[in-house]
């Protein structure tokens, strides 16, 4: 069969050539690697507040808060305190006023400071009040004749539990699965690219065209040669993400390889059929900022439902949006085939399309 | 009898005419030269021969079918002018997978890779990789691809190029034994001394057959000592 000859000598080749190989296979574990370590471990070091006039009963709470506090006698020139001494905010008060000056250079890392001081303020006073409330109800009780019992009011506890993940679910947990499917769809659409783009310079396709061999039997050969590749690659990754790095996998491991192969012959398809607009490697690789980057967009580590209108639009034409959803579906929500069939047959209708456009592209070379 | 027919065939890039009209016939068993310098549209008529290029006008038909025709690729063996390998394969690995394309039996195919590397002088480095392969070793090897699958009709894009003149004259022996053997060879060239050895040849200009016929023939026709003469006194003709 003239397929399995195709398929055979792209083994011969890829098997010849071990940088393409360990690009493939150790590339993705690196990146996936120096990810997890990323987000998962992080320094931590607490904030430090400036005050200056503040009640000591809320210095001491805001200590609790894993808040490192620097008293000063006078508050000065607060902006320059802050450059001058690294502080990342200072706090004054005023009778009953609190003047808040934050550095802000992190604009994320100030508002979950300004949330916590304001959380441990607002704690205070409502301290404080009960306290006084107490006190008053007190009094007027040891002036009433007879006195009535009076229920002390019991602050609710509050008990957390989740649909998915757990309390130590970190954004990595979240971000991993589409991560995955995302380094099996760029070096899958990479390499096999680049791979018919030589047999195209090279004049092999067109040698090719000179046998009797049969355009589709070109593209399936392809298909199954890197495809072959495409799956070993995504059970390394796989593998790698769910045993070494501990990402959480919910779902059936099976569902996860189901949905990458299918995101890698997308690839696979898509990838040899840009190829035929690209005159050199170096175009080949033009495609990239075009082609595959905007991809992450929609792969899910933006919420796409939060998107205009417009720009859901555009994420329903790019095959990661549904590769992404899939792999989040299955490895961090759990869920099963049937959740998940929507997206498998939108990435498979993919395939269909960029395989039938690519027996035509071939047409350029030989019309039979 | 007649194996390649080509009637009025006419192909332009846009707008420009790369060959016009172009009428030949080649026989069964004879080696058919197709002389011209570059650029003079030999290999895109070849390419039309083939079957590789189906956008033209006019006719072409091989083995009594119109081209382009699946089955009769299978009758053609063509070796291209630019060495179209895969470097990173043996030379072996080479031909088996052509074989492979051409769908040999086992056996056979192990019979024509020994046949086609022998003849072309490369059963010593069929085990190399094509990458480090001389450039002469590299047309032998696009040579013996085009032998691989035992073809009624070669058709040679500038054979010889890069060539040691040694094995020029062994693949021309070889080429005379195929054609004995009732093959038939089309052949294109811009070295004179090799269009004297084909029985018929063809002089391509500027897309157009400026003349053709048996190179005594021509010698006489135009009164010339040799095929060289006839090209310029052929192409001064019409110029």
């Amino acid at each position: 069969m003239r397929t399995m000859a195709v398929v055979k000598r792209i083994f011969q080749q890829m098997l010849r050539d071990k940088r393409t190989l360990g690009l493939m296979f150790v590339a993705p574990l690196l990146i996936l690697t120096l990810f997890h370590f990323l987000f998962t471990e992080n320094t931590a070091e607490n904030p430090k507040l400036g005050v200056a006039h503040v009640d000591s009963v809320i210095i001491k709470q805001l200590k609790k808060q894993e808040i490192d506090i620097i008293e000063y006698r006078e508050a000065g020139d607060v902006k320059k305190r802050i450059v001058d001494d690294k502080l990342d905010a200072f706090m004054q008060m005023n009778d009953n006023d609190i003047h808040l000056t934050f550095e802000n250079a992190d604009p994320s890392k100030a508002k979950a400071l300004q949330v916590k001081i304001q959380q441990t303020i607002a704690k205070e006073a409502a301290k404080q009040q009960a306290a006084a409330m107490q006190k008053a109800l007190q009094t007027i009780q040891q002036k009433l004749p007879i006195p009535i019992k009076i229920e002390q009011p019991q602050p609710p506890t509050v008990h957390t539990s989740y649909v998915y993940g757990n309390k130590d679910t970190s954004f990595f947990d979240t971000l991993s699965p589409i991560l995955v499917g995302y380094f099996v769809f760029f070096f899958v659409f990479l390499i096999a690219g680049i791979a018919l783009l030589r047999e195209r310079t090279t004049g092999t396709l067109e040698r090719l065209l000179a046998t009797p061999v049969r355009r589709h039997e070109i593209v399936f050969g392809y298909l199954l040669g890197y495809g072959t590749f495409a799956v070993i690659q995504t059970l390394i990754v796989v593998f790698f993400a769910v045993k070494v790095l501990d990402i959480t996998l919910v779902g059936s491991l099976w569902h996860v390889i189901l949905i990458n192969l299918l995101l890698a012959l997308v690839a696979l398809s898509l990838g040899i059929l840009l190829s035929a607009f690209a005159h050199s490697e170096f175009q080949m690789m033009q495609f990239i900022p075009v082609v595959i980057i905007p991809q992450i967009f929609f792969s899910g580590i933006l919420p796409v439902d939060e998107m205009a209108g417009w720009l859901q639009a555009i994420a329903k034409v790019m095959p990661m949006y549904y590769g992404g959803d899939a792999l989040k579906n299955v490895m961090y929500k759990g869920m099963g085939l049937s959740d998940i069939r929507t997206d498998l047959l939108a990435l498979f209708g993919f395939v269909v399309i960029f395989v039938t456009l690519n027996i035509f592209a071939l047409k350029k070379y030989r019309k039979l | 009898m007649s194996t390649i027919v080509a009637k009025q065939v006419s192909k332009s890039f846009g707008k420009k005419e790369v060959l016009s009209n172009i009428d030949l016939t080649v026989n069964k068993g004879e080696i058919y030269g197709l002389i011209g310098p570059s650029g003079s549209g030999k290999t895109t008529l070849v390419k039309i021969l083939v079957g590789m290029d189906s956008d033209f006008s006019g006719e072409v038909s091989v083995l009594n079918r119109a081209m382009p025709n699946m089955a009769a690729l299978s009758d053609i063996g063509y070796m291209a002018q630019s060495d179209a390998l895969y470097p990173e394969l043996t030379g072996e690995e080479n031909l088996q997978f052509f074989a492979s394309l051409y769908q040999l039996k086992k056996g056979e195919r192990k019979e024509r890779i020994m046949y086609a590397a022998d003849l072309v002088q490369l059963t010593p480095h069929l085990s190399k990789k094509v990458m480090a392969y001389s450039g002469g070793m590299k047309r032998r090897l696009s040579l013996a691809i085009a032998l691989i699958h035992n073809p009624e009709i070669l058709v040679l894009d500038e054979p010889t190029i890069g060539i040691d003149p040694e094995l020029r004259l062994s693949i021309w022996e070889e080429l005379f034994r195929l054609k004995n053997e009732g093959k038939t060879i089309v052949v294109t060239t811009h070295v004179m001394d090799e269009a004297e050895k084909c029985d018929r040849l063809a002089m391509v200009r500027e897309g157009k057959i400026i003349t053709s016929g048996s190179p005594a023939q021509l010698k006489q026709q135009y009164e010339a000592s040799d095929l060289e003469d006839v090209f310029v006194k052929a192409g001064g003709k019409r110029g």
